[in-house]
């Protein structure tokens, strides 16, 4: 099998909450990741959708050590980053970037455009070749905003510009994985296809991998090779987009894509919209058994009894479930 | 493109002809929205005059003739008081002088305003680096560490300061002149000093405290974290600048009161001494000729207001300046 690019083996991550006494230990944890595991190829975009709270932006920041988890491994190349410090995990840090959620509170309102997207390179002391300005306004052409902006602060660009901005602050220290927290929520409908086309482009000329993070299903869709569907803290479906998206296995993900707004006036209604009922749970005290059970329509004793595992359905598309929707079709060499 | 623009115009790696626009910073905006306040422009006009005359207080003293020591009998009547009206002014003195010792006012007012202005600095110096480093570190590391300097402010401002200012008056300025500070004024004012410093901290470090939990959990920070940056690089070259307004806020609004206690405590008799000029000193010796010769309380009175109102004014102005939602187009 082909070395993965990005990793995770049983991440997960517990903050502690609560009151604790003077000396005593905190009294609650929320689960905020609970047992993720998954793997990304090189030059392939794995989605990671889930409503909000259920552990997606933690996600993405035990990956890229920001937070460090409770407990797990992050493998890049194989090689695990979790227990690096120092100087070897700035030098890690070179080859695993983020993108932001929020353009506006990502680029810091005092530095200049020139001094965001140049200030890895002068955090991790590499001085490229060709200079630095030239460098930041080759990086700055490349995501499409004009060079000459070099000297403009945050506040004088839109929101698509700004992410733009931290677009270009994430590949100038030349990435090979990029972790996306929600890159596009922020924006726009009519903007986000042009960052998502963006990272696209980006993609297939830099052969970067991405780990795209999001709470709609159709961003997904479209920049997405797999597809990992999260609940309450833990991964309840994971595939190829394809196959996740046409024979969903999970009763949750089937929620999701029948909330979906449907382009077609002529399909709408047609299919039967699955309503959820209630909120997610509290990831401090989960259900026991399966995390769902308690908005699930499906759900039996069974499911309170026994947390059901990722199973492959067959073609590797892994579901967590004790009553699937349905055996997916195995769709053979209709699959990329 | 307009023909205005072509003095600025610049050809492009492209061929196309484009135009430099610079980029505006905070500070430059900051500037601007500062500059159209005619108010604040008249107070920073009004300080730097201060600042001027403290500065160059001995030139100014040589070129027209008077000092602050000086005793001229001559100006003053067999009661002590000054001779002519409105406390004896005349073209030798020109603010009049000093019931009892005929002391030219001008010189010693020029002289006080030193006085006033060395303390107020010193202090906000003091008060502002202690302030913004306990603050950022507070903010910064949050959690336990946070919590035992919370209560640490909570307990400095609980002290009965002006109390203590008092009370402790001679024991300390005794052990800064056995510590080798030159015995009198110089050991007072070194005082005075420290202890604005050692209850005026609070203030900025409670400012850049919030400020800095609320910057830190901003994701440009995690940018730069995600980049590879230690807590130096987040601290001075992330957060700082940032802090930077907020602290301008508070300096400006707190140099006024600084100047004021200096000027309450040489009032009280636990300032400069005399025959040491200060604000302070000539107000509460004036106190005793209010009826004879009221200008003399007058003088130092409006030196003092004028200058806490300027500083006032500044600080509101700055404040406004440096908030972009404050950007008022009318003025």
């Amino acid at each position: 099998m082909k070395q993965a690019a990005l990793e995770a083996h049983n991440v997960i991550k517990y903050f502690p909450t609560g009151h604790s006494g003077i000396l005593g230990r905190p009294t609650n944890e929320v689960k905020a990741v609970d047992g993720v595991s998954f793997s990304i190829a090189h030059g392939e975009t794995l989605g990671v959708v889930g409503e909000s709270g259920c552990g997606k932006s933690t996600l993405a920041r035990v990956v890229t050590r920001l937070i460090d988890a409770t407990s797990g491994e992050i493998l890049m190349d194989g090689e695990s980053i979790s227990h690096l410090s120092g100087k070897s995990l700035r030098i890690a840090r070179r080859k695993l970037q983020m993108i932001f959620q929020d353009p506006y509170a990502s680029l810091n309102p005092r530095h200049s455009v020139g001094q965001i997207i140049s200030s890895p390179l002068s955090v991790q002391g590499i001085s490229p070749p060709q200079g630095v300005k030239a460098r930041v306004q080759e990086l700055m052409e490349l995501v499409g905003l004009n060079p000459e902006h070099y000297n403009r602060y945050p506040h004088e660009f839109s929101g698509g510009q700004r992410q733009r901005i931290g677009i270009a602050r994430a590949l100038v220290l030349e990435p090979t994985v990029l972790v996306a927290d929600e890159p596009v929520s922020a924006l726009d409908v009519s903007i986000q296809a042009q960052i998502l086309n963006l990272l696209e482009t980006l993609q297939a000329e830099l052969g970067l991998t991405y780990m795209f993070i999001a709470h709609d299903l159709s961003v997904v869709r479209h920049i997405a090779d797999n597809v990992a569907v999260m609940y309450l803290g833990k991964i309840v479906e994971m595939g190829s987009a394809q196959s996740v998206y046409t024979q969903p296995g999970h009763p949750y993900t089937s929620a999701l894509l029948s909330a979906v707004p449907v382009a077609d006036p002529t399909r709408r209604g047609r299919d039967g919209r699955i309503r959820l009922e209630g909120d997610v749970p509290s990831p401090i005290d989960p259900p026991s058994g399966c995390r769902f059970r308690t908005r699930c329509w499906k759900a039996t004793d069974l499911c309170a009894s026994t947390e059901p595992l990722l199973a492959d359905q067959g073609n590797g598309h892994l579901v967590a479930c004790h009553f699937p929707m349905e055996t997916p079709v195995t769709l053979g060499n209709t699959q990329p | 493109m307009s023909a205005t623009f072509t003095d600025t115009a610049t050809l492009a790696s492209d061929g196309t002809v484009g135009v430099v626009i610079e980029g505006k910073s905070p500070r430059q905006l900051a500037w601007m929205r500062f500059r159209r306040d005619k108010f604040a422009l008249a107070a920073a006009g009004v300080i730097l005059f201060y600042i001027f005359a403290a500065a160059f207080a001995p030139v100014i003293c040589a070129v027209l003739g008077i000092s602050p020591y000086e005793l001229d009998g001559d100006a003053l009547n067999d009661f002590g008081l000054p001779k002519g009206a409105f406390g004896g002014i005349s073209s030798e003195h020109w603010l009049g002088v000093e019931p009892g010792t005929g002391r030219d006012i001008l010189a010693r007012l020029l002289y006080g305003a030193r006085v006033s202005l060395l303390v107020g600095f010193l202090g906000t110096l003091l008060t502002t680096t202690i302030g913004v480093m306990i603050g950022i570190f507070a903010g910064y590391r949050r959690g336990k560490v946070d919590a035992v300097v919370g209560r640490f402010m909570d307990l400095t401002l609980a002290f009965p300061s002006f109390l203590l200012i008092i009370a402790l008056t001679r024991p300390f300025t005794q052990r800064l002149e056995s510590l080798g500070v030159p015995e009198g004024n110089p050991a007072r004012l070194t005082y005075i000093v420290l202890v604005l410093a050692t209850f005026g901290w609070v203030y900025v470090a409670r400012v850049v405290r919030g400020q800095t939990l609320s910057l830190r959990e901003r994701e440009f920070v995690e940018a730069a974290r995600a980049s590879g940056a230690g807590t130096g690089h987040i601290v001075f070259k992330q957060l700082l600048p940032n802090l930077w307004a907020p602290v301008i806020v508070i300096v400006s609004l707190s140099l006024p009161g600084y100047v004021a206690t200096e000027s309450t405590l040489s009032f009280l008799g636990l300032g400069m001494l005399p025959p040491a000029a200060s604000w302070g000193v000539m107000l509460g010796d004036s106190v005793k000729y209010y009826r004879a010769d009221p200008t003399y309380l007058f003088i130092p009175g409006v030196a003092l207001i004028v200058l806490v109102l300027a500083f006032n004014i500044l600080g509101d102005a700055v404040r406004d300046a440096l908030d972009p939602k404050a950007d008022r187009q009318t003025l």
